[in-house]
């Protein structure tokens, strides 16, 4: 296997936060708690968990659009973290992000074209200004919408429609990485469809590689190469995604895949409901940060914090109990 | 296979809620304008009935209607009927309608957060509730609602009792919405996207906890949601709809398995299925999205509603007429002039 594009180790973003009190002492919140994952050029890899597990904090992390508190991230043989902030802006370029809400994600006084062309000026790209209006066109054409577009405003557009000018501004400046950050989250199932193939086939054409931040299940089935499962900040289990649909190994895993609903009536098989809901990220649980809500913890799983162990090809588990 | 539950309306006793033909119609700058054009169903006890389609379709339109809880002056019944026990409620005084609010009817949102009081505790919200409808003393309206906070779930309901809607969890507070709702001991639960924004998990819980609800107190659910996944897994029957109107109805394994209607095709289509990955072998799989977007009710399409998105519309015959809502079999509605040829073209993909 070749390198990967983008490797990722033990990350680790805290936030200070402040006490109810001003006199109470202050507490850290461990968003994101010793993340790490290798990811294949051209590959989708997808981040799933519930809302809170720490899924936006560690895409950002990875991107430093927040400060990791440490860690390491690679991108194409380069750390990330030592880099300065000219040297940051730089490779900025080749990563760029998708956002969940297109509303809020476009700036409302400006054209879709200037939208889609600002990258392109910042980063050089395009020779001049009708080469770069020719290339907004092309890429108002590639992800679906038309020529005539760029002369109006954001809010002239439905949802669907905002999120593909929202994919066209990422894509203007040629990058190699995509962090896609609940992109279909608030679409309609018909809408979300579209986009959804319209990934699929930027994907194919232009080998992108991508993070992708989800939280319904059939949807990252769908799309991803790898999932990753993650919960309190941890990933819990990771491998390709056939393999983690097919034999989900880690309690909470299984737990996630038989909640979500499916859309064939009387599919529903025998349920793991989980009990209760996350613990907060101020004070996780001693050694398996799972093990309040587990329906297979046992007295030891308070001890130690389970190691991400290989339990097949490119399949890893953390959990004492299983694999 | 049909379920029991499931059953044509004809077929058992008489409906809890029975609702033909609804217009509901605001007025604004723009003049009149149609949100709900056409909607009937029946509402068994006991039993439970989707209604799906993307927004902007008039689902929440339609559960505002039943309810009497349109904004004032600016929404209104223009049209049909809503019998509860036989009874028309279209056109009651607003007293009455809030008797049925309080005894018969019970409601829960989306977000539960806006329709719970920021300053007062759960415990005495639910107590509230209880009063509105039951002559009984304060402190055995409190003592009900803890008994009901523990009927939804909630652990250690004496304490959660005392909190604030803010120191719950979305989950927990849609527990307390719930349990508002059952205060009045209701024969009709109007659930509108109750779990959309929640987690799969807590979805999950929630979904668990009507059913168990239903199954101890026979009340009659109308759920409200965009997810057919979520409609797989509650509904008897369901009804789709679409730019206003309902454009297909029928008893759940009906319609995921013989969808009639090009618009329940494609909602279907769009829908990723387990087991289905874009990176199997071979091709990737596009999903079967529908193309475009649901109109206006400001700039309806002539015709069919639905043609401009149809990949089986036929000029003229789809694009002149208002196709009317035809029976595809019993107890399976639809509304499409080609429903026929759909079905044998579908077979053959
Ligand atoms: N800026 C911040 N300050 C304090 N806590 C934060 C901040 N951003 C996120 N968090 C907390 O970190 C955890 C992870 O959040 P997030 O990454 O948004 O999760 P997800 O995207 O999986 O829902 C949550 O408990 C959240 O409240
Ligand atoms: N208060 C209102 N004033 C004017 N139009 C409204 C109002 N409420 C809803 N509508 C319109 O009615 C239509 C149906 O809305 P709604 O029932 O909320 O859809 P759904 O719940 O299916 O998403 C939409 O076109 C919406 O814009
Ligand atoms: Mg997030
Ligand atoms: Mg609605």
């Amino acid at each position: 296997m070749s390198a990967p594009l983008l490797s990722v180790r033990d990350l680790r973003t805290h936030f200070p936060v402040r006490g109810a009190t001003p006199f109470s002492r202050k507490k850290i919140v461990r968003a994101v708690d010793g993340l790490g994952f290798d990811l294949q050029r051209g590959q989708i890899l997808s981040l799933v968990g519930e809302s809170g597990s720490g899924k936006t904090t560690a895409g950002r992390s990875i991107l430093r659009l927040i400060e990791p508190t440490s860690g390491q991230v690679e991108f194409d043989g380069t750390d990330l973290l030592a880099l300065n902030a000219a040297e940051l802006r730089a490779t900025r370029r080749r990563m760029q992000i998708i956002f969940q809400d297109p509303f809020a994600s476009l700036n409302p006084r400006m054209s879709v074209g200037r939208i889609i062309a600002e990258g392109m000026k910042l980063h050089g790209i395009g020779e001049g200004t009708q080469d770069r209006r020719d290339r907004v066109a092309a890429l108002l054409e590639r992800v679906g919408l038309s020529r005539e577009h760029m002369t109006r405003y954001p809010h002239e557009f439905s949802g669907g429609q905002r999120q593909r000018i929202g994919i066209a501004r990422a894509l203007a400046v040629e990058p190699d990485f995509i962090l896609a950050d609940e992109p279909v989250s608030a679409l309609d199932v018909s809408i979300q469809a579209q986009v959804l193939n319209l990934l699929q086939d930027l994907r194919a054409d232009l080998g992108l590689t991508m993070v992708f931040i989800g939280h319904d299940l059939s949807v990252v089935e769908y799309l991803s190469d790898r999932v990753a499962v993650m919960y309190l900040g941890r990933i819990m289990e990771i491998a390709d995604a056939r393999d983690l649909y097919a034999r989900p190994t880690h309690p909470y895993t299984e737990a996630l895949l038989s909640a979500a609903p499916v859309p064939v009536p009387g599919a529903r098989g025998q349920r793991v409901l989980l009990k209760g809901e996350t613990p907060s990220p101020v004070a996780p649980p001693s050694g398996c940060v799972f093990r309040t809500r587990c329906p297979i913890a046992g007295p030891d799983c308070a001890a130690t914090v389970p190691e991400l162990r290989e339990i097949g090809p490119g399949h890893r588990v953390a959990c004492i109990k299983r694999g | 296979m049909m379920t029991d539950r499931a059953l044509p309306p004809s077929a058992k006793t008489a409906p809890v809620l029975q609702v033909r033909d609804l217009v509901t119609e605001f007025t604004t700058d723009e003049g009149r304008l149609r949100a709900v054009d056409g909607v009937s169903f029946d509402l068994h006890a006991g039993q439970t009935l989707a209604v799906v389609g993307e927004s902007g379709s008039g689902k929440s339109v339609t559960s505002l209607s039943v309810m009497g809880l349109l904004p004032a002056r600016i929404g209104r019944v223009a049209g049909g009927s809503i019998k509860l026990d036989g009874k028309d409620l279209v056109g009651i005084s607003e007293r009455r309608m809030q008797r049925v609010r309080g005894n018969d009817i019970g409601m829960i949102f989306q977000e539960p957060m806006t329709s719970l009081t920021p300053v007062y505790t759960v415990g005495d919200q639910i107590a509230e509730a209880i009063l509105t409808h039951r002559d009984i003393s304060r402190r055995a309206a409190r003592a009900r609602a803890v008994e009901l906070l523990e009927q939804v779930g909630i652990p250690e309901p004496k304490l959660r009792a005392r909190a604030y809607p803010h120191q719950l969890s979305g989950g927990m507070r849609q527990r307390v919405m719930i349990a508002i709702a059952l205060a009045c001991d209701p024969r009709v639960l109007i659930a509108d996207e109750p779990t959309t924004g929640l987690d799969v998990t807590i979805q999950a819980q929630i979904l668990e906890l009507l059913r168990r609800l239903q199954a101890e107190t026979g009340m009659a659910i109308l759920f409200i949601t965009h997810d057919l996944g979520v409609v797989a897994e509650i509904a008897d029957r369901v009804l789709v709809m679409y730019a206003g109107q309902m454009v297909e109805e029928a008893p759940v394994e009906a319609l995921f398995a013989q969808p009639r209607m090009p618009y329940t095709i494609g909602l279907l289509g769009s829908t990723p299925r387990p087991g289905a990955s874009a990176l199997a072998a071979g091709a990737a799989p596009r999903l079967r999205a529908i193309p475009g977007n649901i109109p206006s009710p400001r700039a309806l399409p002539q015709g069919c509603r639905f043609h401009p998105r149809c990949t089986h519309m036929r000029e003229g015959l789809c694009t002149t007429a208002a196709p009317p809502l035809d029976s595809a079999a019993p107890g399976h509605q639809v509304r499409c002039a080609r429903w026929r040829d759909v079905a044998t073209q579908e077979a053959r993909t």
